[in-house]
């Protein structure tokens, strides 16, 4: 079965199984402030969850970006280590990050829903 | 957790609050590089009540400061401000502060939120003299009003001609007839205001500042942006560029140490570290790899690590990643190569003649 649906981490990463996309949430980016430099794992390389796929750096703070689910590293978004600001401005749509082979049948154990994940954040202290 | 009297406007402005030297102050209010460029471009103001005020009176008021700091107070005249240091008996830092001289027997000193308490009681630990240290951190708000437009600005609050009030230099005063203290001072390496007052008209004023200041492209801004603001201009924060282990001809401030002024503490070892030459001095440099250098990391030369950075970030004025870090004197000069550890990697970077930025007078 395809997932068409958005999935998050507790790391607040999201993933779209259906395009294999992955990036980092709209409350992620909030709290990391501005985004200046993106380093990425390696094209091709075969990631398990959990695993870090990338180190986003923003003015202030250094932070580990996590695979939401095991796969292959397919693509990397050129458009956000050319202009890393792309994921402040729109994280869940063209400021993506990676794009992972999903292995089917894709599991969603551990992943929430969005309203799931809504909830989730009004829960973390501010 | 203390609140300056300024955080509810910051939650109406949507800042994100972060606990910082025991207050909850504000890391920014949406987008720290907009807020930097507010100040280096137009305006910004800041809200930075948490930092500490004692005031110094007494006949012997100028013995006392003149004691317990470095540089020399009794070349101040009134109304004048000087950046200054308390220093340990080893000659490093206890903490940098501005002094204010507001008459003959009456001085204010400003320190660091972070120091404040462990200041006063230095300093009245020390306090031989006819003169009383009180610390009245708690009643007074600061609001600093930095960028190349603050003047103007300003001028809309007071009844005078603000040229009148030169760089470093302060009146007592009403602005927006809020009786306060008008310093041309800053932490940002751009002509700007500090404004002491009540913590009762504090809001009142900065609500008129961001009201008034809508047509000069006004930002309020956070700790980040007033960050990378100092660090572009090389302005030390203790803590981090300079502390108890450092002093401040290490640090490159020997312009505040003025060993002629007669007895201080830290006195003997400066004058003995100077005839000596120091080993160590604190430098700028700019990554040439990849990376933004942080607080901490390590920093080698060749093989052999030498020390780590004291400040890091990416500057957004210019546009780079730029540090600070104390180097060997021999491996001090512009253009020296090192290396800086991040995540892993050693990641080259060299060093580059500060300040980084230096405003066009």
């Amino acid at each position: 079965m395809t997932h068409h649906t958005i999935f998050f981490t507790k790391t607040h990463e999201w993933i779209l199984p259906s395009e294999g996309k992955v990036g980092i949430s709209n409350y992620a980016q909030g709290r990391l402030g501005d985004i200046v430099y993106i380093e990425l794992t390696a094209q091709g390389k075969e990631v398990k969850k959990g695993d870090v796929i990338a180190v986003i750096e923003s003015v202030k703070t250094t932070s580990d970006i996590y695979a939401p689910c095991d796969g292959k590293v397919l693509e990397l978004n050129q458009e956000v280590t050319s202009n890393p600001g792309l994921i402040n401005q729109d994280p869940e749509g063209a400021g993506w990050i990676i794009k992972i082979e999903v292995k089917e049948p894709f599991s969603s154990e551990g992943l929430m829903s969005k309203e799931e994940y809504e909830t989730y954040i009004k829960t973390l202290s501010e | 957790m203390k609140k300056t009297a300024l955080y509810e406007e910051h939650i109406a402005l949507g800042a994100k609050i972060v606990e910082f030297a025991g207050f909850l102050m504000p890391l920014t209010y949406g987008s720290s590089i907009e807020e930097h460029y507010a100040v280096r471009t137009a305006v910004g103001i800041f809200d930075v009540s948490h930092m500490g005020e004692f005031t110094i009176e007494g006949d012997e008021a100028l013995n006392y400061i003149q004691f317990v700091t470095c540089n020399d107070v009794s070349k101040l005249s009134k109304f004048q401000v000087h950046y200054n240091a308390f220093l340990t008996e080893k000659g490093t830092f206890v903490d940098d502060l501005l002094v204010y001289k507001k008459g003959d027997k009456e001085y204010l000193l400003v320190v660091n939120a972070a120091n404040t308490d462990k200041d006063f009681n230095w300093i009245t630990s020390k306090n031989k003299f006819n003169a009383k240290a009180k610390n009245i951190s708690d009643q007074i708000s600061q609001i600093a009003i930095q960028g190349p437009l603050s003047q103007e600005l300003m001028q809309n609050f007071v009844g005078f001609p603000l040229e009148t009030i030169k760089y470093y230099r302060f009146t007592q005063t009403e602005v927006a007839s809020i009786p306060a203290i008008l310093s041309r001072t800053g932490y940002t390496g751009e002509d700007g205001f500090e404004v002491y007052l009540s913590n009762e008209d504090a809001p009142k004023l900065w609500k008129l500042l961001l009201k008034e200041g809508e047509k000069y492209g006004i930002k309020p801004c956070g700790l980040v942006a007033r960050d990378t603001l100092r660090l572009e201009a090389k302005m030390a924060l203790y803590g981090n560029d300079i502390d108890d282990q450092h002093t401040p001809l290490e640090a490159g401030l020997e312009w505040i140490v003025k060993l002629d002024k007669g007895e201080f503490i830290g006195r003997d070892v400066l004058v003995k570290q100077k005839e000596e030459g120091v080993k160590r001095v604190l430098c700028g440099f700019e990554m040439l790899g990849p990376g933004i250098p942080r607080h901490n990391y390590d920093v080698y030369i060749g093989d052999e690590k030498v020390s780590s950075v004291t400040s890091g970030s990416y500057a957004p004025f210019l546009k780079k990643n730029i540090g600070l870090c104390y180097l060997p004197v021999e491996y001090s000069k512009v253009g020296q190569e090192i290396d800086i550890l991040i995540r892993d990697k050693r990641v080259k970077a060299q060093v580059v003649p500060t300040p980084f930025y230096k405003r066009k007078k």
